[in-house]
């Protein structure tokens, strides 16, 4: 994959970048969908560890459905926009959450042993079903991505304004950055409910992967990164600076700013540089 | 004939509400409810509406505040980093229930 036809765009990056994932509904064809069913039925709630340094299309060659599923073009196309052509494998894992299965509070972020201020791995959540309401699909929190917390202090908040749950076709995709706060739900349908999620790292520096002929000078391009989201209240622009700097991480600008919420902060004329500080020592 | 004894207990129904600042009348970003009586379950699903638009809100209905949030500058170095939701009221309801 190299060409940009099925590369994520500059719109869907910024969305990623405000939202924290991306969701691409039907990506995966229905026949694989069911081998997809087939093997995971058998699998149960098992999880694969990486055990060494390797590409995750090393890991999982074309013989194997993972290894089918990662090289479907849009598949592969969003995750060389997101993490690069050949992205270390993490982990991966299959959740059976059998029909009548009731959660409780489970809202948590996966990774705060991961500190890195700008890098990011994706998460790849793959719906091989049908997932209505009562099924309970994944819950996530737009735009809780850049909050620092500590993987289950956040299950005692129950409810978020603006959460999305996840309800979808077979064969839906969505790739959420690592920290995106989400939940599994409860189950309260007379179906079984499967998702195979898989994790994997960057192995370059994530700078301009994505079509970047596309849409880069539409109009209200920005809009997005600017939009506060209904829970973040006196945060929001906190918020959006995260996100402006995350941008900057993306395209190699450091320039970049919206409203002068860096520029003005950076500007400060009296700040001591460098050479002041090491002529003290 | 017997008589049914009926036995009374009281049980705490416990609301957090986080808001979107510091005043009371703020609006509501996120919520939470245990139940000591047992008759509510959490079930999040979907995008609902919280159920009080305020803490202030909620007082009016007979919810009484059992504690604020400290208010706290960041740490220097950390002004730019956010992490938990910082509003966050507990109140509470006691309510009798019946055996």
């Amino acid at each position: 994959m190299s060409d940009n036809t099925h590369k994520l765009s500059t719109k869907q990056m910024i969305d990623f970048v405000s939202n924290g994932f991306i969701r691409l509904d039907e990506l995966v064809p229905e026949a694989l969908c069911q081998e997809i069913l087939e093997e995971v039925k058998n699998r149960k709630n098992k999880v694969i560890w990486a055990e060494k340094d390797e590409s995750v299309y090393h890991a999982f060659d074309q013989t194997t459905i993972l290894g089918k599923l990662l090289r479907l073009p849009r598949m592969q196309g969003t995750i060389e926009s997101l993490v690069g052509a050949n992205p270390r494998f993490d982990h991966f894992a299959t959740h059976l959450t059998p029909a009548g299965t009731r959660k409780g509070t489970d809202l948590h972020q996966d990774a705060e042993y991961d500190r890195r201020p700008h890098a990011f791995d994706i998460q790849i959540s793959i719906f091989p079903t049908d997932v209505t309401e009562a099924m309970g699909g994944t819950l996530f929190v737009p735009g809780t991505h850049f909050r620092r917390v500590y993987v289950g202090d956040i299950r005692r908040y129950q409810n978020v304004v603006g959460q999305v749950q996840t309800v979808c076709k077979a064969g839906t995709v969505v790739f959420w950055h690592h920290n995106l706060w989400h939940s599994a739900r409860s189950n309260l349908s007379d179906l079984d409910r499967y998702m195979l999620k898989l994790r994997i790292n960057p192995s370059v520096k994530q700078e301009r992967l994505w079509d970047t002929t596309s849409d880069s000078d539409s109009p209200g391009l920005f809009d997005v990164l600017q939009k506060e989201l209904p829970w973040q209240g006196n945060d929001g622009r906190m918020e959006i600076m995260q996100r402006i700097k995350l941008w900057r991480y993306l395209t190699g600008d450091e320039s970049f700013d919206l409203k002068s919420w860096w520029t003005r902060v950076d500007a400060d004329p009296f700040a001591p540089v460098a050479s002041d500080c090491q002529s003290t020592v | 004939m017997m008589s049914k004894e009926i036995i009374s207990k009281q049980r705490q129904k416990l609301m957090l509400l986080y808001l979107g600042n510091a005043s009371l009348e703020s609006h509501t970003i996120a919520w939470s409810i245990y139940d000591g009586t047992g008759e509510y379950e959490y079930e999040a699903k979907g995008t609902p509406e919280p159920p009080y638009a305020s803490v202030l809100e909620a007082m009016r209905d007979g919810w009484r505040v059992i504690q604020l949030p400290v208010l706290q500058a960041p740490e220097k170095g950390r002004e730019y980093e956010t992490n938990y939701l910082k509003y966050e009221v507990a109140l509470e309801k006691i309510e009798e229930c019946y055996e």
